[in-house]
């Protein structure tokens, strides 16, 4: 394997602006890894072609003074249900077979405006529906660490392209723990930003009040780079915040003296793995030895969190996937006698069973009758665990939980129970249907050698302290460095 | 909560979706037990608890009005399974 593939995005971004590796070589490079690892399918769609011209302008720019930041020229991936320009964006669903949007989700133009090299599209859950990138129409991603194991999702893709050196970095979404779950299961650094941060122009829907994009990527250095060129006010996305934004990867400092990290002991109860416990509250340690304060308090909403999180999820998604109908774009399915029943045949066998059991669930908690007992119940709940992040950031500057209760399952464990599935987003979904920043980073390996994540949750823009905490962590610790490189058997 | 094959029915029409009878037999068992473990929230007293929609304080974003070109119609219509020159077309709905 090329050596240039083990530096981070920022290490590779500064070769390239000394001159030393061209951004042509980087993508030729990543290229190689990807036709290397196309057995893990992380990719749904790879524009070679594209990203060989596109890494040879910006080079030029480059060259020129045209392009400096510390990302231009750097290969990434993005997900599948980012729209990039004349370039298929599916969400890795058959109801949008051949879509390519016409036009570039904000962030993407943002990223582009800076010099990035897109290699293609990355593989996820359909609709970002799936805790395991098993729902894909394009089949499942295989975690680079053990083929026989699901990657997380439903960033599932994007965290396995990162881990297996394919890409220097990626960009996922994050509705209620799929760029932070995935990142732990392959062991790499991922973070969701405060809702708002980030435009959702150009991010196919899937539960709006809680779909944030963001970063998965070798360590929090590389995500403080990417968000700092993504944030920002957008007048195209009535919910993004205008605030300001910039200057976190300038503020890594790794000082974390006096800074309060809490840990909900609800959070470390029945249902958490032993391994991943003591590996995650480890992650205290390491803090408090760089002179952090470690406080402890509980966090009573915990069983009400997943409940609450799938009503609202469903909800908005059977409104927002009502637009997907054979008629604007996508596939259309054949056969059909009258307009409904063109509807009714391309939803049927356009949609995958967990979407549509998502989009079912949805309309029942939505409907006439039932919208008090679960809908406004679940909007009222809402309230409370929010209140419960006030109370508990009134105690602490960031809290530390695991990210999900175990590793990595077996391929095919999961989708057999999907009530089980959505159990293990228990310590994610909270973070979206509260709207802050969450950060999930590599903290050790299980007897089985798969990576094991810690969770870092801030308030409400505390981008800066969380990736700060995390910077710290990473200062002392190589588990973000380890790879499985070498590990797979090919 | 008890969901029947007729409730499935009633939503799959609101949802413009058609399961085959398997699939519906199947999905009714699935809600029914995802619906049973949503009815936890019960246990939590909420009375005089605001819904709460978003959990940022912004609302009603305006700007003015301004006049810019919308997209391309040719570029748009190219993603429809089917089209002419200047619609989307769908099987014919009023005679």
């Amino acid at each position: 394997m090329n050596e240039i593939l083990n530096l981070t995005a920022l290490q590779l971004g500064e070769a390239i602006r000394k001159g030393e590796v061209s951004p042509v070589e980087a993508a030729r490079a990543a290229l190689e890894r990807i036709e290397a690892t196309k057995s893990d399918n992380a990719f749904v769609a790879l524009t070679a072609q594209a990203a060989l011209q596109r890494a040879e302008e910006v080079g030029k720019k480059i060259a020129a003074g045209e392009l400096t930041g510390p990302l231009a020229g750097v290969p990434l991936g993005i997900k599948d249900n980012i729209c990039t320009r004349g370039v298929s964006t599916t969400c890795a669903s058959k109801i949008l077979t051949g879509f390519e949007p016409p036009y570039d989700a904000t962030l993407v133009e943002k990223l582009n405006a800076l010099g990035a090299v897109s290699l293609g599209k990355l593989n996820m859950d359909e609709f970002a529906m799936g805790s395991t990138t098993e729902t894909s129409f394009y089949g499942p991603t295989h975690n680079p660490w053990d083929a026989g194991r699901v990657p997380g999702g439903s960033s599932g893709g994007a965290a396995a392209a990162v881990a297996a050196r394919s890409c220097w970095y990626a960009i996922g979404s994050d509705t209620g723990g799929s760029i932070r779950q995935p990142a732990a299961y392959c062991g790499v650094t991922g973070i969701k930003p405060t809702y708002g941060t980030v435009s959702r122009y150009g991010l196919i829907a899937y539960a709006s009040s809680l779909d944030q994009m963001g970063p998965l990527a070798r360590d929090a250095a590389d995500c403080a780079a990417v968000l700092d060129a993504v944030m920002g006010k957008d007048p195209r996305d009535g919910t993004s915040l205008d605030v300001p934004a910039g200057n976190l990867l300038a503020g890594l400092t790794g000082d974390v003296r006096g800074m309060k990290i809490g840990i909900p002991a609800d959070c470390f109860g029945d249902g958490l793995d032993p391994e991943v416990k003591k590996s995650v509250l480890a992650v205290a340690d390491v803090l408090r030895a760089r002179g952090a304060e470690i406080v402890e308090f509980t966090f009573p909403v915990m069983e009400y969190v997943v409940p609450t999180y799938y009503i609202i999820a469903a909800a908005e998604a059977s409104s927002n996937l009502s637009r997907f109908d054979g008629v604007k774009y996508g596939w259309r399915a054949e056969g059909y006698e009258d307009l409904t029943d063109l509807y009714n045949r391309t939803r049927t066998e356009g949609f995958g069973s967990e979407v549509k059991r998502r989009i079912l669930l949805g309309t029942f908690v939505l409907s006439s009758g039932y919208y008090d007992a679960y809908y406004k119940k679940a909007l009222q709940v809402k309230g409370l665990i929010k209140n419960a992040f006030d109370d508990a950031f009134g105690k602490c500057d960031l809290m530390l939980t695991p990210v999900a209760p175990t590793t990595a399952p077996k391929m095919g464990e999961s989708l057999s129970d999907p009530l089980q599935m959505y159990l293990s987003d228990i310590y994610t979904v909270s973070v979206n249907l509260a709207g802050l920043p969450g950060l999930s980073m590599p903290c050790g390996f299980d007897s089985k050698g798969m990576p094991i994540g810690a969770q870092l949750i801030g308030p409400a823009l505390g981008e800066a302290k969380v990736l700060n905490a995390a910077h710290a962590f990473q200062l002392d610790t190589d588990y973000h460095k380890q790879s499985p490189v070498g590990k797979e058997a090919r | 909560m008890k969901i029947t094959t007729e409730m499935v029915d009633y939503i799959s029409v609101l949802s413009r979706l058609k399961l085959p009878q398997e699939e519906k037999e199947k999905m009714t068992g699935e809600l029914e037990q995802i619906i049973a473990y949503m009815d936890t929230l019960n246990a939590l007293d909420t009375s005089g608890v605001e819904p709460m929609s978003h959990v940022f304080p912004v609302k009603n974003v305006l700007r003015e009005d301004q006049v810019v070109p919308s997209f391309d119609r040719a570029e748009l219509l190219k993603n429809a399974p089917k089209a002419d020159e200047e619609a989307f077309l769908v099987p014919k709905t009023v005679e």
